[in-house]
């Protein structure tokens, strides 16, 4: 039975898992992987069949860690889920936060002052860095590396963590952004440890690149592994690190210019197979691409107030109307949508999160691989089940 | 790119049956919108994909929203000429309008290959409680599959030609959409309902006391 014809299978409803197709053939299997199992990055669950250990159809089950984040938004103020919005994706609070701040200050018409739109852009490629490291981590503990690279990498991102809790106050729920500025001005010591860190960063990429980037066994695992055309990835909406790995060249830095992103200097790495490989290689070429920004970020910043003055914080009523706000985060397009009737609080919230989309084309990139290989591809998707869920 | 009046035209003047409205958003944003009548919204939307100037080929976001039924104050001032010869009198008629609520669904679209957007699509269903379906979107643009899924969990928004439409977020069991504006929470959550405390005391709020037991001769 080939995968072409299975348009007429449907699997039964109730407990069974196995169902004889033919007696040439024998059987297809349907196995549960998750919610509990540590290869899915949280509490996901992939119901994928099996024909030997050919995967022939998988269906992604989510919804554990559901709380109804929107509605919560909707019975809050506008700030008071600011501290809310660091949950989505607990990896990256910072780019969270902004898209949100961004979203909201598009929608009053809010202005930022110079130095907190050069803060925002430093912790923004910071949290990349930190996503980015954790991200590649991770792959390798997909492909069975058991710690060891994954340790690396957090050692350096625990070194930018501390950086976040020594300014914010908290090491991943930073809730740093606010309407039309940032919380806390760093000081100028914060300002020269965050510098020294990034030029040294280099140093513990081409550490990594050398120890693993060439490694047989990885070569073996993720080329050609989960391969996706680009017609099928830009129709399935799929965005960052994800698409750019088949070769798209979108990057919202570039195609919006939020923020003050038009005034830097940097490339967008572009993958050529749009295969596992090219997903992890995108991740390494994309922190050497945040470190030149941060390089430049630190030379330019202006002084300044991190607040607008105009900014209200207190009884914050934007005009009725509606915004999209979105930014390149880690993972992809973060969007919020806000519609506001006048009041205190959002009538409509919406956060269009990034992983959750780019989950769509998980079957059609499984597809024709082992069980285990479907691990690896989940890996380089880049997922956070707090956002999936919301 | 374009302006939303100009997509307008053209969308019009390609298809005349169809009916295209313009919805200005008031906010400092001014990103306008267009709603699209559900009639013909799938062969909007194709068009929208493949123009050559627009090429939208990016749906990037879906989602509902709730608008409920409403109670519209209007308020008409006539002037009544006074008989006794002095100004004219103005009087305040109140009439209180009976606004039918619906469900909406909002499109963010870009482009990818032009680099441009967003350009807004908003679909609205009849009212909300029987005549909740759409078009679904979903063979337009891939994208549209799990968010569309959302909207109906959340919602309650029936898409039609949805190659999957099941619940996404909420399990299957799950009997109402909590998006909605006029949503009540169920008392408990569990399995088995624990009928005491905090539960109890919900309960009580909507459940017809018991009777009282008889008194004892």
């Amino acid at each position: 039975m080939s995968v072409s014809d299975l348009s007429s299978f449907t699997s039964l409803p109730g407990p069974t898992v196995r169902q004889v197709h033919d007696q040439f053939h024998g059987d297809l299997l349907e196995i549960s992987m998750g919610p509990q199992h540590p290869s899915t990055h949280g509490v996901f669950r992939m119901v994928a069949t099996l024909d030997g250990e050919q995967i022939v159809k998988l269906k992604p089950v989510f919804g554990y860690l559901h709380r109804n984040h929107e509605k919560i938004a909707e019975n809050t103020t506008y700030l008071g889920s600011m501290p809310y919005t660091d949950r989505l994706d607990y990896l990256c609070s910072m780019s969270t936060n902004w898209a949100y701040a961004l979203a909201v200050e598009k929608l009053a018409g809010q202005a930022v002052p110079d130095r907190a739109q050069y803060l925002r852009v430093i912790m923004a490629e910071l949290t990349r860095l930190v996503n980015h490291s954790c991200l590649v981590g991770f792959l390798f503990n997909d492909l069975g590396t058991s710690f060891t690279p994954l340790l690396y990498a957090f050692r350096e991102r625990e070194k930018i963590l501390d950086l976040f809790e020594s300014l914010s106050g908290s090491r991943m729920m930073c809730n740093y952004q606010r309407f039309g500025g940032c919380r806390v001005d760093p000081s100028p010591e914060w300002l020269a440890t965050a510098q020294k860190l990034v030029a040294n960063f280099p140093r513990f990429l081409d550490e990594y690149e050398r120890l693993l980037t060439g490694n047989e066994i990885m070569l073996a695992r993720t080329q050609g592994v989960g391969r996706l055309d680009p017609a099928h990835a830009v129709s399935a909406g799929l965005t960052g690190p994800l698409l750019r790995a088949s070769g798209v060249d979108y990057d919202i830095r570039k195609v919006d210019g939020y923020g003050f992103y038009p005034r830097f200097d940097f490339r967008v790495p572009l993958g050529a197979h749009g295969d596992t490989y090219d997903r992890y290689m995108m991740r390494i070429l994309e922190m050497r691409e945040s470190i030149k920004i941060l390089a430049q970020a630190f030379k330019d910043l202006p002084a300044g107030p991190i607040m607008d003055p105009k900014a209200k914080i207190r009884g914050f009523r934007p005009k009725p109307g509606e915004a999209y706000g979105r930014l390149e985060g880690p993972k992809g397009e973060l969007g919020f949508y806000l519609i506001s009737d006048g009041g205190p609080n959002p009538y409509r919230y919406r956060v269009r999160p990034p992983s959750f989309v780019n989950l769509t084309l998980l079957e059609e990139m499984c597809l024709g691989h082992t069980i285990a290989d479907s691990v690896v591809i989940l890996g380089s998707i880049d997922i956070v089940l707090g956002e999936v869920d919301r | 790119m374009e302006t939303v009046e100009q997509i307008r035209d053209r969308l019009v003047a390609r298809f005349p049956a169809a009916h295209v409205e313009l919805i200005t958003n008031p906010g400092p944003a001014a990103e306008h919108s267009l709603r699209l009548d559900a009639a013909h919204a799938h062969d909007l939307a194709l068009f929208l994909r493949d123009d050559t100037a627009l090429r939208l080929d990016y749906c990037s976001n879906v989602t509902g929203v709730d608008w409920p039924d409403k109670e519209v104050t209007d308020v008409t001032k006539t002037s009544v000429p006074d008989p006794a010869g002095g100004p004219p009198k103005i009087v305040e008629q109140k009439t209180v309008r009976h606004q039918p609520g619906c469900l909406e669904v909002v499109y963010h679209l870009y482009s990818m290959a032009l680099k441009h957007g967003p350009v807004i699509i908003r679909l609205r269903t009849a009212n909300r409680t029987d005549r909740v379906a759409l078009p679904s979107l979903t063979p337009v643009w891939r994208s549209c599959d799990f968010q569309e899924r959302e909207v109906y969990d959340l919602y309650g928004v029936v898409f039609e030609r949805h190659p999957d439409l099941r619940r996404i977020l909420m399990w299957d069991e799950f009997k109402d959409h909590p998006m909605r504006k006029d949503y009540v929470d169920p008392d408990d959550y569990e399995w088995e309902p624990t009928a005491h405390g905090a539960v109890l005391e919900r309960a009580k709020a909507h459940a017809p006391a018991p009777a009282a037991p008889e008194a004892k001769p």
